[in-house]
């Protein structure tokens, strides 16, 4: 009977992949096609393969720094977010205090709002903050929405485990810093694996924050992409090769935290 | 977030302060400005006049508006309804441990890193007839598909390019969440003698409830919010089959290039969300702490 | 209830070739129907391993496990009908009390009244009678693993009760009132009980006969007694008793033995060559100079703990503990004393094991 249900499982799954990687094989085979070709006829393969989407890329300045940008402003943010998003959650997962509930509520709302009449504000006030055009600027306004989402993120980890090992390591003589890092961040590891794969993707993929606030030092890659409609029409090959490429860093951060995401919760000998 | 047993200490506030700093910088000033516009007549830079609340009241009026609010809701809900379980589904079917745990993981992952105008774009072609895989399988197997011509095919595709998108998300956030269950658990199930349902429904969702609730809520906002993919893809068409929300609002504010209302309507916006998904998390925290009735 | 006997070794690897290989060495083992057990030794020694065999949650490398005589080595732990408690609580948080405790009943489709009886008498056992109807989420980390406990239990044919650490998450002022009900559990319900821990005092309080183990090796199954008076080898001797026996090397040659440099005569048959000899704490005595069986020794430390003064000295290289009684006059540090080492309760070992 086991065999069955996993069978059936397996069959699911291989059909789902399926489903999510039909879309993603044809955008890599359109982006080794001309837009003349992808206009014109249905193939599985490029019937003229070409590398020139790619070439643009990589030799075009406009390309590539677009790329480069990118990953600084969402690594900055990455890093902020879940560092000041650590002691909150555990703040809110530990403690009862004045408003916290509401306070852990509100949080969310942040990320509830249309950014399209937000845009003004954020440019008047980074304009006068002298953050405009910086990896920073963009950094800090795309905390809005990934600090409230690490906190919930990092609480829900945080609450599965059992006061008791904070109690145990308090008893056995445990600064709270030397606790927190040594004790009690292996064991939320999945939530820190999920937390800052979310922070990346979601200030990755960002384009109305990024686009308003940046012109030429930090215009990041989802920016340069929106170029690609031009006179002759949309360039259909030169974004498929671009969104190709987009894809690369979010799947390496992935790799990197699978192990976080995979080992979850060790229940070790404390 | 449970409220049992937990000490009381208002110390606690410090380790949140850096958090409030962050946001409040990014939300609070912006915010304020917003309340500012959506009680003036922005009529120049120069010349502004207060008017009250007299653009929410015109807002409240508007037909269309309502007639989009319906189809935004009902677009919210069906992502919800399908989304949800697959992902739940998708989780528990990824493999735990190994090499294939990797591999499933970094697939399942790759759509939600594509820019959302990619994403669209791509959909464009590949849901036509001439020269797209989706359409063109569809069409030779005899069925009809045009997401431009048809509002029923238009409502799909972007329902089905959503799911295609987003289900991830859940299903990653799901996938952490069962990885969080010490194996004792399972172990004890067996020796209780539990049935494969029946530690899915007493002991994988319980457990998966924190993680589900982040992902009911991220879902429907985002969902609410959406706008670059109908508007890409359809237009908000044919017709405006498929012109949601947000849409509508930039229909408006664009097209009369006219801050002050659509101020109001970004105010009203941000107020319904708000109460949905309040509404939504007090109903999900009721239910992870209610009496479940074990059948006899 | 059921008498099981093991008689397997685990493996990491198929081929196994050393030592290091086996989680757990060969071993015969037999648990007597209604007897308490404790499965004693330092983290990685192979306990839970063994546990987890028993319980049908691992399955041997090579060998046997049988109940009753049938063989159950590839039985799940359904089929075994045993019950496992977990380091940590283990309970369903959307039920009640009750309904954890009914919960493998009703997996067995056991008729309600008699659920609700059983429940009930269990519940009883535990005095957790007035809070059947409580949420089990809610309630403290010794109520919980009461509760499973009680899970396991509830099955009125239960082969045996398996623990694997059960008190590590238990405030230390309640461990004491769980280990008293599990005694009285023991006593009434007359369950085979396995018991796994690294504390001495939890086994040898709670188990008729304890089994000690050190990398992966069962090295001596007896009561506390036993392990405390003869250990079979000196880790045992080492791992017993707070503190842990004395060792000192020792020389054996045609009829005397030489204890530290000093020569004695022996009380009974010794083999020739080299032996160490073993002695604890409690039987180390200060005598006269020349004394029969005692070396001289320099005094190292004195610690009045209050109710006992503990001596550390030095024979031949060697530290000894000596416990002394309070109204026992103490020496100074730097005195030198002569400890008598040799008397009915001195052990003998040749190459760590007990020979003497």
């Amino acid at each position: 009977m086991n065999e069955k249900r996993f069978h059936k499982r397996s069959i699911f799954l291989v059909l789902y992949i399926l489903f999510a990687l039909l879309p993603i094989y044809w955008m890599i085979n359109m982006s080794f096609k001309t837009n003349e070709e992808i206009l014109s006829s249905f193939s599985f393969f490029p019937q003229q393969l070409t590398w020139a989407n790619y070439a643009r890329i990589f030799t075009d300045e406009s390309w590539y720094s677009g790329y480069i940008n990118s990953l600084i402003y969402v690594a900055i943010n990455t890093v902020i977010s879940l560092t000041v998003a650590l002691p909150a959650a555990y703040a809110f997962s530990r403690y009862s205090f004045l408003g916290d509930k509401h306070v852990f509520f509100w949080l969310l709302t942040n990320r509830m709002t249309p950014p399209a009449v937000f845009l003004l504000p954020f440019f008047q006030l980074y304009t006068t903050v002298g953050l405009m055009d910086t990896h920073l600027g963009v950094a800090l306004a795309h905390l809005l929405f990934n600090v409230p989402l690490a906190v919930w993120i990092l609480e829900g980890f945080m609450s599965g485990i059992p006061r008791e090992i904070d109690e145990t390591a308090y008893i056995d003589g445990y600064s709270f810093p030397r606790f927190f890092v040594t004790i009690f961040l292996p064991l939320i590891k999945a939530g820190v694996g999920v937390a800052a794969f979310f922070c990346f993707m979601f200030s990755w993929v960002e384009l109305l924050l990024a686009r308003t606030l940046t012109s030429v030092n930090a215009k990041p890659i989802v920016a340069t992409m929106t170029r690609t409609v031009s006179a002759s029409g949309m360039d259909w090959a030169t974004l498929a090769a671009a969104g190709v490429l987009t894809i690369v860093p979010g799947a390496i951060v992935i790799w990197f935290v699978r192990h976080y995401i995979a080992k979850g919760f060790a229940m070790g000998r404390v | 977030m449970n409220a049992t047993n937990k000490p009381i200490n208002q110390k606690a506030w410090w380790l949140v302060l850096p958090v409030l700093v962050c946001v409040a910088f990014s939300a609070i000033v912006p915010l304020m400005t917003v309340v500012n516009y959506s009680v003036q007549d922005i009529i120049s830079p120069e010349r502004r006049v207060f008017v009250g609340t007299e653009w929410f009241a015109a807002v409240m009026r508007d037909d269309e508006l309502l007639e989009a609010l319906g189809r935004q809701l009902g677009f919210s809900l069906s992502v919800l309804l399908v989304e949800i379980p697959l992902g739940i589904a998708l989780a528990l079917s990824m493999p735990a441990k190994g090499w294939k745990s990797s591999a499933v993981l970094v697939v399942v992952a790759l759509s939600l890193l594509i820019p959302w105008n990619v994403v669209v774009t791509i959909w464009q072609i590949y849901g036509r007839t001439d020269i797209g895989l989706f359409g063109h399988a569809l069409a030779s197997m005899g069925i009809e598909y045009n997401y431009t011509g048809s509002a029923t095919d238009a409502w799909l595709t972007v329902l089905v390019m959503d799911v295609w998108h987003w289900t991830p998300l859940v299903a990653l956030l799901c996938f952490a969440g069962l990885r969080s269950i010490p194996d004792a658990y399972y172990q004890a199930a067996r020796i209780d003698g539990a049935s494969k349902f029946a530690v899915f429904r007493y002991i994988q969702l319980p457990k998966m409830r924190g993680v589900l609730m982040i992902a009911v809520l991220l879902r429907f906002m985002d969902s609410f919010m959406i706008y670059t993919e109908p508007f890409v893809l359809t237009g908000g068409g044919p017709g405006n089959a498929t012109t949601f929300l947000s849409q509508y609002l930039t229909q408006k504010a664009v097209g009369q290039f006219d801050l002050g209302p659509a101020a109001a309507f970004s105010l009203i916006y941000f107020l319904i969300i708000l109460l949905f998904c309040f509404v939504l998390y007090n109903w999900m925290q009721r239910v992870g702490t209610q009496q479940v009735e074990v059948e006899q | 209830m059921a008498r099981i006997d093991l008689d397997l070794a685990h493996a990491y690897r198929p081929n196994p070739t050393q030592d290091s290989d086996y989680a757990l060495l060969p071993l015969k083992m037999s648990f007597r129907d209604g007897g308490a057990y404790a499965l004693l030794g330092p983290s990685g020694c192979g306990k839970t391993t063994m546990l987890n065999i028993i319980s049908g949650l691992l399955v041997p490398s090579q060998g046997t496990v049988t109940f009753d005589g049938r063989d159950m080595t590839r039985a799940t732990p359904q089929e075994r009908n045993i019950a496992q408690v977990f380091q940590f609580p283990v309970i369903y948080d959307t039920m009640t009390v009750a309904e954890n405790l009914a919960f493998p009943l009703r997996n067995r489709k056991v008729p309600a009244d008699q659920i609700k009886k059983r429940v009930g008498e269990i519940a009883e056992m535990l005095d957790m009678s007035g809070q059947l109807n409580q949420r089990a989420a809610g309630l403290a980390a010794d109520a919980k693993q009461k509760i499973s406990l009680g899970r396991g239990l509830v099955r009125s044919d239960v082969s045996a009760v398996l623990f694997d650490e059960p008190l590590t998450v238990i405030d230390p002022h309640l461990k004491w009132q769980l280990r008293r009900k599990l005694k009285q559990i023991h006593r009434e319900l007359k369950l085979t009980l396995i018991y796994v821990t690294h504390d001495q005092v939890e086994a040898l309080t709670f188990a008729e006969e304890v089994v000690v183990m050190t990398r992966g090796k069962a090295v001596q199954v007896g009561s506390a007694d036993a392990l405390f008076e003869r250990p079979a080898h000196t880790f045992v001797g080492h791992f017993i008793g707070s503190p842990g026996m004395n060792f000192l090397s020792a020389q054996s040659a045609n009829g005397t033995i030489e204890v530290a440099g000093t020569p004695l005569v022996p009380t009974r048959e010794l083999p020739q060559g080299p032996l160490k000899i073993g002695i604890r704490p409690e039987y180390l005595r200060l005598s006269n100079a020349g004394a029969a069986g005692a070396v001289p020794a320099v005094v190292k430390q004195v610690q009045d703990v209050g109710t006992h003064v503990m001596l550390s000295v030095e024979a031949g290289g060697s530290l000894l503990k000596v416990r002394l009684h309070s109204d026992d006059r103490s020496p100074a540090v730097g005195d030198t004393v002569w400890v008598r080492v040799l008397d009915t309760h001195t052990c003998y070992y040749k190459d760590e094991e007990l020979v003497a």
